[in-house]
């Protein structure tokens, strides 16, 4: 069954060859006057202050935390979901209880606070 | 599955036409939008460059490619230049589990009118949609600019969010098809679309796609109001044009998953299914310009709200009430 990604093979070496290939070609073709100025980051036209590796909020690491449980718990749908009718209400019934679980840990989060923006 | 010759030959011109179908329709989506916009705000949008702007996109191609490709001086010269491929390329791959038509003979070979019939089809779709995350998060880090690192950060946790109520959306669908493979979904719905029965997961996919693609009223990792442009700001010439066309094809190839999944895909009464097909995908293409030309731009907070509060948790209830309703039938 693995023949059936060597057009996926295929196509991820084209398009590759197509974002290198225009990248290279527009850097042949195109001009090049590089100050020290041009290539400062854009801060609007002043002076760039400081770095921008700077720290930022905390919430957006707190986001992708519970993105990855969630996603993973996600996943775990997908198998019942194709052997759904084969699983019949014993699965029906362990996904139910599953996604219960999903939800009281969904709940705790929202009352913890970790989905508001302040 | 053994490859011969003629199997070969054929892969490789599917992928020559697939290469064609969506550069076209990505570079005259951009044409398209230009002048949609400007109708709907009551100007005239670019028509000079050919009748009525056609040759617009040639011009548009011409000059990223003869423009200066700044590298900034303290940028991370390496993850500067893989970021645009990163959101370019998996954008591409999409199509290659896109049914574009019904299967035909040709030679005596039944050939399907996608690239490959992929057994785990939508698994394929949300794993590069996860790495097409990458091309937003390294573009803007590379940059070393601020802008680019708050409108980086920004579009992460947008995309990741909308990401689950999206993958989430799609799990009734898998249900009512029994699989994970296009081609079953398109032929589950021979009878009917799955649109009639999944409507609210079809309202679901639909806002969460259009998250996913950074349109308005999501478009805040490129917010030019506060932003400048966000991630790609630093970026100029064909890179640029890399993020560019690469949002364009993503455009196209989730227009084109909307309706594999709810709208029957290629099928379609009276009319050839490639024409249903393109008919369908210039709609929900239309209607994101459309939404571009009606919505104003959420704000930060009430965005993670929609996605979070409301549109996992529906979901989420979604899947349930299907999997009751499935075993009742």
């Amino acid at each position: 069954m693995l023949g059936a990604y060597l057009p996926i093979l295929v196509l991820v070496v084209i398009a590759c060859l197509f974002g290198l290939g225009s990248v290279v070609f527009s850097s042949l073709i195109g001009q090049k006057k590089p100050s020290k100025v041009k290539l400062q980051p854009y801060e609007c036209g002043c002076e760039p202050v400081g770095t921008a590796r700077e720290r930022f909020s905390i919430k957006f690491y707190l986001i992708a935390m519970l993105f990855i449980l969630f996603d993973i718990e996600a996943v775990f749908l997908y198998p019942w979901a194709v052997l759904f009718k084969r699983l019949g209400t014993f699965g029906l019934i362990e996904m139910g209880v599953f996604i219960v679980i999903l939800f009281v840990g969904y709940v705790y989060v929202w009352k913890k606070g970790a989905l508001e923006w302040e | 599955m053994t490859w011969d010759a003629i199997d070969i030959g054929l892969m490789l011109a599917k992928i020559a036409v697939l290469f064609f179908i969506i550069l076209t329709l990505a570079a005259y989506l951009v044409l398209a939008e230009r002048r949609i916009l400007a109708w709907m705000q009551d100007r005239k949008g670019p028509n000079r460059v050919g009748p009525q702007g056609m040759l617009q996109p040639l011009a548009d191609l011409i000059k990223m490619l003869t423009k200066e490709d700044l590298i900034p001086a303290a940028a991370d010269r390496v993850l500067f230049a893989v970021a645009p491929a990163m959101a370019s390329i998996p954008a591409i791959l999409t199509f290659a589990i896109i049914p574009l038509a019904a299967p035909e003979t040709i030679f005596g070979h039944r050939v399907s009118m996608q690239v490959t019939d992929l057994d785990v089809g939508i698994l394929f779709f949300l794993a590069l949609s996860a790495i097409a995350v990458y091309g937003v998060a390294l573009g803007g880090w590379a940059s070393n600019s601020k802008y680019a690192l708050l409108g980086s950060i920004r579009g992460l946790s947008q995309l990741i969010s909308y990401e689950l109520s999206m993958g989430l959306s799609i799990v009734p669908v898998v249900m009512l098809a029994k699989s994970l493979r296009m081609s079953d979904i398109v032929n589950a719905q021979a009878e009917m679309p799955f649109i009639v029965y999944q409507p609210l997961a079809f309202v679901i996919f639909l806002v969460s796609i259009l998250a996913e693609c950074r349109r308005i009223p999501f478009d805040l990792p490129e917010a030019e109001g506060e932003l400048v442009a966000g991630f790609h700001t630093e970026y100029s010439g064909m890179r640029f044009g890399l993020f560019f066309v690469g949002e364009y094809i993503n455009i196209i190839g989730l227009g084109a998953l909307a309706s594999l999944f709810f709208l029957g895909g290629w099928r379609g009464p009276l009319l050839p299914p490639i024409v249903w097909f393109f008919v369908k995908v210039t709609a929900f293409s239309f209607f994101f310009i459309w939404v571009r030309g009606t919505l104003p731009r959420l704000r930060y907070d009430q965005l993670m709200h929609l996605g979070w509060k409301f549109l996992t948790p529906l979901a989420l209830v979604n899947i349930l009430v299907t999997g009751w309703w499935l075993s009742l039938r």
